[in-house]
């Protein structure tokens, strides 16, 4: 695949690192997700600015006993996954992300 | 001060300033949070009265208010999904017997519902669910008991034992709750309010706070049992029983730093038990 691909953070989530794992949750509607290790790797590399294959390679491979082609194979399917339950943004365009605006609620 | 002395004897033991039907309203205090109920119906009052002693307070101060319009026996509908929304500055509230608005800016909303002491019940709870989100805390499905000054909470869905474990609480333990317990966040601390809403048991818990010792996710099971809890699993669990009304961004994500900072803060343990009433041993 030689398009970058881009993946950034939704705004509409809530998540936490908890040891190894990372939970996030819709705030659209309160699913819970789990991420393990290496999906949490991913999960805090995806800043919208850097190419998913850049991820792959410099953080995924780097701390893992796995090769570039496999290891972007999987992270191609991880972020499809969490792009269809809108957790992550794709693009073949790096992705701005907005300031999250307090609302007044009490 | 022989003056002061004479004085004192001479009055009555001052008693508390009951609130009175005919003012037609009332000051419910759940959790430091005092709400004032005002209606046109002062056998309403009565009947609120009635429903929150032990939670009544004597106080005139409220931070919240709200007043009530009684709708017509039977006007309501069977409608049992509550839908609780932010729109233009205000929080609505709806099921089938009740519509409730409430603005934070001015802290006063107003409910319209039948004359059934539980349709308030559900817009109390409601209201206190966006108030904790703001500052950690939350309601959450679980009996809870003070014993030996620590909170003990039981959590659980419906017939996972939370009455059962309220039943079976030694004679010094203190009821909080056999249905919603009402969780707060001071500081890095955790503790646990006695709460007027009950389920089976069918009675108001004690109005007292003690900090939380431990969360226990209830499973019943042929011997009794404690094992750690921890993570996401942890989260997973609790989250799974927090009351959680409203559909709202911000709020989902109140509700999630709460239970994340509150497993990260207070023991979770699976109890799995037998009930009888040696399940109590083993909160220690």
């Amino acid at each position: 695949m030689n398009e970058k691909r881009y993946v950034a953070r939704s705004t509409a989530i809530a998540s936490r690192v908890l040891g190894d794992e990372t939970m996030v949750m819709s705030a659209t509607n309160s699913t819970l997700f789990t991420l393990d290790e290496v999906a949490t790797v991913i999960w805090e590399a995806a800043d919208g600015a850097t190419p998913l294959e850049e991820i792959v390679t410099k953080k995924v491979c780097a701390q893992y006993d796995i090769t570039p082609e496999v290891a972007l194979k999987d992270a191609e399917v991880l972020v499809e996954q969490l792009a269809e339950h809108g957790l992550l943004l794709l693009s073949d365009k790096p992705i701005a992300q907005p300031a999250s605006l307090p609302k007044g609620t009490p | 001060m022989p003056g002061v002395m004479a004085a004192a004897q001479r009055s009555e033991p001052p008693s508390p300033k009951q609130p009175e039907a005919a003012a037609a309203n009332v000051v419910v205090e759940i959790g430091g949070l005092p709400i004032r109920l005002r209606c046109d119906d002062p056998a309403f009052i009565r009947l609120i009265i009635e429903r929150y002693a032990g939670y009544v307070s004597s106080s005139n101060d409220a931070g919240f208010e709200f007043d009530i319009e009684l709708a017509p026996p039977g006007t309501e509908s069977r409608d049992e999904d509550v839908r609780v929304t932010w729109d233009s500055g205000r929080w609505l509230m709806e099921r089938g017997d009740f519509r409730a608005e409430w603005n934070p800016s001015t802290s006063r909303g107003r409910i319209q519902q039948t004359t059934n002491p539980y349709s308030l019940d559900s817009v109390l709870r409601i209201v206190h669910t966006l108030l904790l989100a703001r500052k950690g805390g939350f309601l959450v499905h679980a009996s809870s008991a003070i014993r030996n000054g620590r909170a003990f909470l039981f959590s659980g869905v419906s017939g996972a034992g939370k009455t059962t474990m309220a039943r079976l609480a030694p004679l010094d333990a203190a009821l909080l709750t056999d249905e919603i317990s009402y969780v707060t966040r001071q500081d890095d601390r955790y503790f646990a309010v006695g709460t007027p809403f009950f389920g089976e048991l069918a009675r108001a818990g004690e109005n007292l706070r003690a900090p939380i010792e431990a969360l226990y996710l209830l499973a019943k099971g042929s011997e009794n049992k404690i094992e750690p809890v921890a993570g996401a699993d942890a989260v997973r669990g609790l989250l799974g029983n927090i009351l959680f009304f409203a559909r709202d961004t911000e709020f989902v994500k109140l509700v999630f730093n709460a239970a994340c900072d509150f497993v990260s803060r207070v023991p979770v343990r699976r109890l799995t038990f037998v009930p009888d009433s040696r399940v109590w041993e083993l909160m220690v």
